[in-house]
């Protein structure tokens, strides 16, 4: 249970971290919050020969306005993003997610660039930032790209990132005008990875009828899944109480989720259906009270 | 691998030893400091026994490394008896029977001492949540909200709805 040896860097700067990783990028792991990454060296499930600690380098946190959206630092901390009112203000569907990432203490470490460069399908923010359709920007020696969640994720703790690259920066727009969001999960207990959550956001057009909507599950699959299938169908639609629970019933009949320890495949289905409904309803009701004159 | 000289202030006092990196900061605390009040139990985050505070906020200190703390100011246990004088926290947890075995004691400690401090007044529910990040095997956990809520309803009256 102690990690095995590894030799340590502290740069203080970008450039010195993509110079690490220009180097040694295959035998490096940058280490941000720790909160996942120092669990699994304590187990011994990961033993690279160098970690970049993240925590020394300069302009890497802060949460700035960009395009009446946001610009969040990759090493900005769950705990500041969770204290901020802009994020509350501009996107209530992280501000809902925040406070279910395991415990405060975690949230005061952990940070959103590690969190999304952990890749973990249960947890929170790659679902979110997946239904927010956010853009992360990447950097490398070879240059900056930005890319999309959706080819960000590419399976269990995997992603797009090259060994010589690291996100550095998280650009979200604004949720769309008479948009509504929620973000519902079930876990065994407070602060537990989730079993399966939801993070849903719907979007109305000038009649009332869906101009829009992401609906994206945590837990089901070895990436955030979106549920495309669901999307197609609501957009266009008014948005009844059926259209809402067909839309919950053809995402879950197409979810092939793992049994484990905690709970069995079908449980699982059987909460992403219950959760999909939930969540697109208290969307809907939060769009249609964006609607209403003040 | 090579051992660095790594100085930090705990409790406002100075603190420095010559570590390997990997050195997990609750190791280096009880070990090389003779701190033994943080406990370590986990020691993969879930726990919190070991949880200290860095520049005032309750962290994990199984899941940090003694390197990373380099010159920061932590607050350990051993802190909260200002001149040997129990905290209001302390004095409420003595009060209410708030600890079995004691394992758990030092992290719930450190855990509370910073949440009240940021939300004086929270409220029943409000601790409840702030404490699901310590585990306390004694199941002691109905004294342990007692005891807090104690100290939290002396916090004033304007300040629980903020």
């Amino acid at each position: 249970m102690k990690p095995p040896a590894f030799s340590y860097d502290a740069p203080q700067s970008v450039d010195e971290v993509l110079g690490i990783l220009a180097e040694h990028g295959d035998d490096a792991k940058l280490l941000a919050g720790g909160q996942s990454l120092v669990p699994m060296l304590n187990f011994r499930l990961l033993r690279p020969s160098r970690l970049v600690d993240l925590n020394r380098v300069q302009g890497l946190s802060g949460i700035e306005p960009q395009g009446g959206g946001l610009a969040i630092g990759a090493m900005t901390r769950q705990a500041a993003l969770e204290r901020s009112q802009a994020v509350a203000r501009i996107f209530p569907l992280l501000a809902q997610a925040l406070p279910l990432i395991a415990h405060f203490q975690i949230r005061n470490r952990g940070t959103i660039g590690g969190s999304l460069s952990h890749a973990d399908p249960a947890a929170e923010l790659p679902a979110v930032m997946t239904a927010l359709d956010a853009q992360l920007v990447l950097r490398s020696r070879r240059g900056e790209r930005t890319v999309t969640c959706d080819s960000f994720f590419k399976g269990y703790l995997e992603t797009d990132l090259a060994p010589d690259e690291m996100l550095v920066e998280i650009r979200i727009a604004p949720d769309p005008a008479h948009s509504g969001s929620a973000f519902v999960e079930v876990s065994q207990r407070h602060g537990d990875f989730a079993l399966v959550g939801v993070a849903a956001r719907v979007t109305l057009d000038r009649r009332d009828a869906c101009a829009a909507v992401s609906i994206v599950l945590t837990g089901v699959d070895t990436r955030p899944l979106r549920a495309r299938e669901a999307e197609a169908a609501l957009v266009g639609s008014r948005l009844s109480a059926e259209d809402l629970r067909a839309a919950a019933s053809v995402t879950a009949t197409k979810l092939t989720p793992g049994s484990d320890m905690h709970a069995s495949a079908q449980y699982r289905k059987r909460a992403a259906q219950a959760l999909t409904e939930r969540a697109l309803a208290a969307a809907l009701e939060r769009a249609r009270s964006s609607r209403e004159p003040a | 691998m090579e051992k660095r000289m790594v100085r930090m202030r705990v409790n406002g006092r100075p603190y420095e030893a010559s570590v390997e990196p990997r050195k997990l900061l609750v190791d280096v605390l009880r070990e090389d400091f003779g701190l033994t009040g943080t406990h370590v139990g986990c020691e993969h985050g879930v726990c919190g026994a070991c949880t200290i505070q860095l520049e005032g906020e309750a962290v994990r200190s199984c899941l940090m490394f003694a390197v990373q703390a380099d010159g920061a100011e932590l607050s350990t246990v051993e802190g909260l008896a200002a001149d040997r004088q129990l905290s209001p926290l302390q004095e409420s947890f003595s009060e209410h029977h708030a600890l079995q075995c004691g394992f758990c004691t030092a992290g719930i400690l450190m855990s509370l001492d910073s949440y009240m401090r940021e939300h004086p007044g929270a409220s029943e529910s409000e601790i409840q949540v702030a404490l699901s990040g310590n585990l306390c095997r004694c199941t002691g956990y109905r004294n342990i909200v007692r005891a807090a809520c104690a100290v939290s309803s002396l916090a004033p009256k304007e300040e629980r709805d903020g």
